[in-house]
């Protein structure tokens, strides 16, 4: 296999700043063609790296080095996880480029630049082997995304630019703090290493609440979540797009590659914390979500929402809750930028967020009606969807640890279901009171081609879950390891029995024969 | 012979104090002579620079005139930034200085006098060539201030630097006597030998204001409050060149006097640097989110800045020094940059802005220009993937090695602060409506000499990385 010879992962993070560098000095279709071809190129190499990435063999793949940045070391290379997370990536640029097509008019160059560059920061994160080469990906992401929101946002996008800025940037400047001394402590940044490094314990606990305050605040948690409401309602549709779909994971990749493994018994010890701020995040938003006006803060609270069954899940300790948990990220990044598409696609005709502008909607678009069905049942969890396999495996394995956060996590789903489908009956059904609303054209081919590949991930990870559970098995397996000697012992007492075995039944058969014989 | 030698130390002293005085003659007879004069003057830089590089190269480490100065790596390393930030001041001004009607043969002479105090500062051993360093650097400053005689502002920076300058110069001369008097000496050797059996509080009086008198040269809080003043009022290029070469004298000074003179004695100075750094980092970050004034608020970003290479110095470290070199080096680029860039605000009319309003939406009228400002900014404010970003890293990095985790967390969360108001000049450029005031410029120094500083600051600057880590690592090795 020769690919793992040329430095793929560092021809990944090259071509959107290439490209990125060209669409500033051009006219505004050719930045369009330009950027659309970067990403698809870089769409191209990410598939390229899954077919050729082996779940059995190394754990790091595509490993490079270089020492360009002497302390900084250039290493970069991929596990399982991480290639989940590049492949989403690399799979919502295009269809973020695809989705500003029209909508922007103003200044396009410089916004395909902006979106280029995020691609590059985003792979970067999530490619980097290099603690401090991690972090600068992590926080470089700020400015693009600052000056997205803050040039071609909405109304109050000045507010937002700040908030989003200032509150990332003051959760990441500990964690900076934290990586100085991880890095003085065990000689080296490299993050393999530091991976199998025995902190002590009483230094574990302030590290993890230095990673968790930046984590939590990207995550985001309640009650750090405030700016993402802001951020989304005011950001451009591709900006959402990008921020639900991959920025947000940045947070759940953080807890899953520093928290768990770097401080196993920190991590067990603030378990309480976790699923305490959790369970709040999933009741509490799920209900705030419920009597929202505006689509995109609504599907924003929703996103806070799930990503707290996110944190439920990781907090588990156990395979099954982290793989739902990296499911449910890959999901709700799939899933939740198909709904700020949809909620795009209807801004784009009637030029308001405001749910009570529309109604009827299945009428004039049954097209639109249909996808945006799909993607709220995909975001209520109905089995067949890729939401439900995340949520089940994340909720199983929480139960094993907690079958009190479970039960109040699961009330989650419950409320998804209503404020989803509030929302859809409210826009999809109903008479059509809207004259405006009625008016309005189904979708076109480009937005067709932006959600139709989406849809069948969904359909595809909902149906077929196992395409995406092989690459990280081994890696989720790797971190349970890891973190066994601290995993919490639960309160759920479950038997490991294979009920489908003879086993099983001779076992209950004893069992009852047993009881049986003791009465007499 | 001994003579002879020392003077042999001093070439680039000589050399720059004769080429001021030959300058100085040239313009005593061609007074529109003031271009001609600035080439030769960076030329005599250059000359100088040479000398100390070779200096560096050689690695000798000799005392010059008994005592009184020495030519070792730290001092020449800083010499080398003061001569480049002196010369790339030189090279903006004229037509700046040509517009305000005020390009004068004195303007090169007087910037080639206060390198001589600053080379002369950075090498001083002792007390008495300190204070005339010190002397010789801020007199020349004084009359550089108000170089535009005819804009009240300028005469008022120059009154009031002088005033207050005088004043911090009588802090640190009374505080030199009073160490003199408790240690016995002036030298700085001496007075480390006196202060290793013990400190009576005569020598803490001292110290606390020879640091005074050096936080007001630094414009660390709370002695800063000349800054924005001073800063708003004299010439931009002059502004520049404050901001840049003479910091790092004084900081390079406050470095030697530190660790030379009180070395021994750490728990002494290291609460008054923590202090004067935390306030810094706080006040000008604070200070700054009002401003409407861009040289202002530059001037409180300098006090800032100041704060984070304080932190390195309080670690009292190798590490921490060479951390707080890496820092000079980046921050003059920085501070360099952002003023060529503000020296490029000009309308129509051919009248310099300086305002905030004047800035609004730069980036649909001059898009490089509104870039490289915007480079500058995020820079100063630290956010990777920008170069400003490595310098701060390297002095948490070394407040963390030594220990001091509470500063580090403090200092590095205060600079959340300061982010906001770098942002809000992003902002103004990037968010705002065309205001439409600024002209294209026309100075083609000015561009490229702030595109190359943009370009180092980019993260084309991680290349430099290594070079820089030997360096500064070499250079404060020589302290220790």
């Amino acid at each position: 296999m020769n690919a793992a010879d040329i430095p793929i992962l560092s021809i990944m993070l090259a071509i959107p700043v290439v490209a990125a560098a060209l669409c500033l000095f051009v006219r505004a279709e050719l930045a369009r063609i330009i950027a659309l071809s970067a990403t698809l190129l870089n769409l191209v190499l990410g598939v390229v790296l899954w077919i050729s990435y082996d779940p059995a063999g190394a754990q790091w793949q595509f490993t490079e080095s270089a020492t360009l940045f002497g302390p900084i070391g250039w290493r970069l290379g991929i596990d399982g996880i991480s290639l989940t997370l590049i492949m989403l990536s690399v799979f919502l640029m295009p269809i973020c480029i695809g989705a500003s097509w029209t909508s922007i008019q103003k200044r396009v160059g410089e916004y395909m630049a902006a979106f280029l560059l995020m691609e590059t920061l985003m792979i970067g994160v999530f490619a980097a082997q290099d603690l401090l080469l991690f972090y600068i990906f992590f926080e470089a992401g700020l400015i693009p995304m600052y000056l997205i929101i803050g040039i071609w946002g909405g109304q109050d996008r000045i507010y937002a630019s700040y908030k989003f800025f200032l509150y990332t940037l003051l959760g990441s400047l500990v964690m900076l703090i934290a990586m100085l001394w991880m890095i003085q402590f065990a000689g080296t940044a490299d993050i393999p290493t530091l991976l199998n490094t025995d902190f002590p314990a009483e230094a574990q606990t302030w590290l993890w609440f230095a990673f968790f305050a930046s984590f939590a605040v990207k995550m985001p948690m309640w009650p750090v979540h405030t700016w993402l409401p802001d951020a989304h309602v005011q950001a451009p549709t591709a900006g959402s797009v990008i921020l639900a779909g991959v920025l947000l994971k940045m947070g759940g990749y953080g807890f899953l590659r520093f928290s768990l493994p770097m401080f196993p018994e920190a991590s067990a010890y603030f378990i309480p914390l976790v699923f305490g701020l959790s369970m709040v995040a999933v009741v509490y938003t799920s209900l705030v979500a419920l009597v929202q006006h505006d689509m995109k803060k609504l599907i924003a609270y929703s996103s806070v929402a799930h990503m707290a069954i996110v944190t439920v899940g990781l907090f588990t300790f156990n395979q099954q809750g982290i793989e739902g948990a990296i499911i449910v990220m890959l999901s709700h990044g799939l899933v939740s930028g198909a709904l700020f598409l949809c909620v795009g696609v209807i801004y784009d005709r009637l030029h308001t967020r405001e749910i009570s502008r529309y109604g009827g909607l299945s009428v004039n678009m049954p097209k639109y009606a249909l996808l945006f069905m799909l993607f709220t049942m995909a975001s209520v969890g109905l089995p067949g969807t890729s939401g439900f396999v995340g949520e089940f495996l994340s909720l199983a394995g929480a139960y094993k640890v907690s079958t009190w956060a479970t039960f109040i996590a699961t009330t989650g789903i419950i409320l998804g279901a209503g404020y989803m489908l509030y929302l859809y009956r409210r826009i999809a059904f109903g008479p059509q009171v809207n004259a405006d609303a009625a008016a309005m054209s189904d979708v076109n081919g480009r937005e067709m081609w932006l959600l139709a590949p989406i849809a069948v991930v969904v359909l595809w990870m909902g149906v077929y879950p196992e395409t995406f559970l092989a690459p990280i098995r081994r890696d989720v397996a790797t971190i349970v390891e890891r973190v066994e000697r601290a995993a919490p012992a639960g309160d759920s007492k479950l038997k490991l029995v294979d009920p489908t075995t003879a086993r099983y039944r001779v076992m209950h058969h004893t069992e009852k024969n047993m009881a049986e014989g003791s009465h007499k | 012979m001994e003579l002879n030698a020392s003077l042999a130390l001093l070439r680039p002293e000589i050399i720059l104090t004769f080429s001021a005085l030959g300058l100085l003659l040239v313009a005593a007879w061609r007074e529109q002579a003031g271009r001609l004069i600035s080439i030769l003057a960076v030329t005599a830089l250059g000359a100088a620079a040479a000398f100390v590089v070779t200096a560096m190269m050689n690695a000798t480490d000799a005392s010059a005139f008994d005592g009184l100065l020495i030519n070792d790596a730290f001092g020449n390393f800083s010499k080398i930034l003061i001569f480049i930030a002196a010369a790339i001041a030189l090279m903006i001004a004229p037509r700046f200085l040509e517009n305000a009607g005020a390009m004068r043969a004195e303007y090169p002479v007087l910037i080639l006098l206060s390198c001589i105090g600053m080379a002369v500062m950075v090498s001083a051993t002792d007390l008495i060539s300190l204070y005339i360093g010190l002397e010789l650097q801020g007199l020349s400053a004084y009359v550089l201030a108000s170089f535009v005689r005819s804009d009240g502002r300028s005469a008022e920076a120059g009154l009031k630097y002088f005033v207050l300058g005088a004043l911090a110069s009588g802090m640190l001369l009374f505080g030199a006597s009073l160490v003199y008097g408790f240690a016995g000496s002036t030298s700085f050797a001496a007075i480390g030998a006196a202060m290793d059996k013990e400190v009576g509080l005569g020598l803490i009086f001292g110290i606390v204001f020879i640091l005074s008198g050096l936080a007001f040269k630094i414009s660390a809080a709370p002695f800063h409050m000349w800054t924005p003043d001073v800063y708003e009022g004299a010439p931009t290029p002059v502004t520049a060149f404050f901001a840049s070469a003479p910091k790092v004298a004084a900081i390079a000074l406050t470095i030697r006097i530190v660790l030379e003179a009180f070395g021994s004695q750490i728990l002494v100075w290291q609460q008054i640097i923590i202090a004067v750094a935390l306030m810094s980092i706080i006040i000008g970050a604070v200070g700054a989110i009002g401003q409407q004034n861009l040289k202002r608020l530059m001037a409180y970003s300098s006090i800032n800045n100041v704060g984070f290479i304080l932190i390195g110095l309080a670690t009292g470290t190798e590490h921490g020094i060479s951390a707080m070199l890496v820092y000079l080096v980046i921050y003059v680029a920085m501070t360099l940059g952002s003023f060529i860039c503000l020296m490029q605000l000009k309308d129509k009319n051919g009248g310099y802005r300086e305002e905030f309003v004047d800035i609004a939406g730069l980036s649909k009228t001059r898009p490089a220009l509104a870039a490289a400002l915007a480079i500058f900014m995020f820079s100063l404010a630290g956010i990777p993937p920008l170069f400003g970003f490595w310098g701060k890293l390297v002095v948490f990095n070394a407040t963390v090695a030594a220990g001091l985790l509470p500063l580090a967390v403090i200092g590095i969360t205060a600079s959340v602060i300061g982010a906001f108001y770098y942002l809000k000049v992003v902002k103004v450029m990037y968010f705002d409506d065309a205001a439409d005031v600024i002209i294209e410029s026309d100075d083609k120094v000015l561009v490229w000499t702030g595109g190359l500083l943009a370009a180092a600051n980019s993260p084309l600057g991680y290349f430099a990385i290594p070079a820089l880590g030997v360096w500064t690592a070499y250079a404060a090795r020589a302290l220790f």
